[in-house]
């Protein structure tokens, strides 16, 4: 099913001001519904080997596999839609492949790279993430952060040790406990979330939101909806005014009008004629 | 690396280097800070050291302890703050940090993981186990919760090991005045900051000093009065850094405002802005003072009004 008539995507990525290196990887595709952000780390190109190896093979993994396996269909074993468990799949892969890459080749020892990656499928998003890149959604007006950082602050945050305000300043940003690709396995953290009519998602690195408070990302997607890749741009642009000490990425997805699966032959047949 | 330094009525007594990931302060000779005075308690207070970030905990001393004058259980110590503990003082500077280690360099992305036993990738289990004992009192001496002593582990020689390798493998720091406390407010250099929209060449700016612009307080304010139609004379100052004007559905601009000064570009409709009568095309427009903005069918003046 294409779901590019129901929804709508833009993205920008860009360098920043400090760094002489883009890491970060974006790839988007809204016929199929998915999107993948990954922000690469590792020495001399090696983090943009990592992040570039991610998105490269989860978009090809993912078409494939929509096309075998119907996202929406329900998982037989938990029940949870097929998406999750596709997503996980694709994940293990490129994580796989990044491991042997950076174990193979010592140009490339100890790259990794964070990841976001959101399916959509049948009025729903599935995200999946690892470390600090992040999505957000916009609804209602309201902003809110669906991703929970695999972070060191994010860590201490939860432990009570310090607090969001005093996070802004702390000098151990952007050290992240889990990356795809350093370890044999990785796990992500995956969420399904259903979707409304007007929805806003934001995936980012953290060269976005380290640099541009949650309340001008708030005001930038709400003044610029009717504009998606103006609003992405906007927000690249605001980092790099802040600062831009990092490579920023971000990718919009609106959601324009629902999209429900189009189950047996009868929805097929009124989707052919769509 | 950040230090303490002691003193007593303004006279300094020592300096202790914050190099463990604990320190212990008291009265009692076992402690790391000893200061043997009867208003210390015998184990009065603690700090501990992840990389540049120091937190200080009270430990349940009779006297307790203050920061810039305030009483803190728990405190995430910043560049010059005073500890009191009775009549001592301490303060703690983490000046040395932005010599030595470049900002860059630990905004660099890096995981947190048990150091690799030599040479392969795998970390042994025996290792872990070792350093898991030393971290699990970190976590019971912070917790409200106790921090998973997995992820407390990594804090170990593991991430020294990544930021020194970091540090010592990086080029200098390109801003190394940012490094401390910068908050990621900052400004840019007027001179950078375009380079994502090719056509938005900085503002002029006759009388705004673009370093001053986003501090919002000395910068003139940009401001948009309606001309014409129902709402003229109305005014609307532009302090958020984004202002959409127009009719949704109809014709959409947007202004920006950025260090640089501000900017504005069309949102969405088929007509594009018209400013000082030449229609805008795709890219953001610098505005100065005094220019005169059309949109859907309402003139509008941009001002720059003194602070």
């Amino acid at each position: 099913m294409d779901l590019s008539k129901a929804i709508e995507m833009a993205s920008a990525t860009h360098t920043g001001m400090v760094r002489a290196h883009n890491e970060d990887s974006i790839g988007t595709d809204a016929a199929v519904g998915l999107a993948v952000l990954a922000d690469g780390m590792g020495g001399y190109n090696a983090g943009e080997v990592a992040s570039g190896i991610a998105v490269a093979l989860i978009s090809k993994e993912t078409r494939e596999t929509v096309l075998r396996i119907p996202p929406y269909e329900a998982d037989g074993e938990t029940g949870e839609m097929m998406a999750t468990r596709i997503l996980r799949n694709v994940i293990a892969k490129a994580n796989a492949s990044i491991y042997q890459a950076a174990n193979s080749q010592p140009q490339y020892a100890g790259m990794g790279t964070t990841l976001v990656v959101a399916l959509l499928s049948d009025d729903h998003i599935c995200v999946a993430h690892i470390g600090d890149s992040r999505l957000y959604r916009l609804r209602d007006g309201g902003l809110e952060q669906l991703t929970r950082d695999h972070s060191l602050l994010q860590e201490q945050i939860d432990s009570g040790m310090i607090t969001k305000e005093m996070a802004r300043r702390s000098q151990n940003k952007n050290l992240v406990t889990r990356a795809v690709g350093i370890e044999p396995e990785v796990e992500p953290d995956v969420g399904t979330f259903e979707v409304k009519e007007g929805d806003m998602f934001l995936l980012c690195s953290d060269g976005l939101n380290d640099m541009v408070e949650d309340e001008d990302i708030h005001l930038t997607l709400t003044s610029l909806c009717s504009n998606l890749s103006l609003a992405a741009t906007q927000l690249v642009q605001m980092a790099n005014d802040n600062g831009g000490r990092d490579n920023i990425s971000v990718i919009l997805i609106r959601v324009k009008r629902p999209f429900p699966a189009e189950r047996g032959w009868i929805g097929r047949l009124k989707a052919w004629f769509r | 690396m950040a230090k303490l330094i002691l003193s007593l009525d303004g006279m300094v007594i020592r300096e202790y280097p914050l190099t463990k990931e604990r320190t212990t302060i008291g009265r009692k000779p076992h402690n790391d800070i000893v200061i043997d005075n009867l208003a210390i308690s015998g184990e009065h207070a603690m700090i501990m050291t992840i990389l540049n970030d120091s937190f200080l905990e009270d430990l349940g001393s009779t006297n307790g302890t203050l920061v810039n004058g305030q009483p803190i259980k728990k405190h995430f110590l910043q560049n010059n703050d005073v500890v009191e503990l009775g009549k001592y003082k301490l303060k703690y500077v983490t000046e040395a940090i932005a010599a030595q280690a470049s900002p860059a360099d630990f905004e660099k992305t890096m995981v947190l993981r048990a150091p690799p036993a030599s040479g392969k990738g795998e970390p042994k289990p025996e290792a872990s186990k070792a350093e898991t004992t030393t971290t699990t009192s970190v976590g019971k001496a912070f917790g409200d919760t106790v921090v998973n002593p997995e992820m407390m582990q990594t804090h170990g020689p593991g991430l020294r090991e990544a930021a020194r390798q970091a540090a010592a493998s990086a080029p200098p720091p390109p801003a190394p005045a940012a490094a401390s406390s910068a908050p990621p407010a900052q400004p840019a250099a007027p001179a950078v900051g375009t380079a994502t929209s090719p056509g938005s060449v900085p503002a002029p700016a006759p009388a705004a000093p673009p370093a001053a612009q986003p501090a919002g307080s000395s910068a003139p304010l940009g401001t948009i009065q309606i001309l014409s139609g129902p709402s003229a004379g109305k005014e609307l100052p532009l302090s958020k850094p984004l202002t959409t004007l127009g009719k949704p559905g109809v014709q959409v601009a947007v202004i920006a405002k950025r260090p640089q000064g501000y900017f504005i570009t069309h949102v969405e409709g088929a007509t594009f802005p018209v400013v000082n009568g030449k229609h805008l095309d795709a890219q953001a427009h610098p505005l100065n003072d005094h220019d005169v903005i059309e949109l859907a069918g309402v003139k509008m003046e941009f001002y720059l009004k003194p602070a």
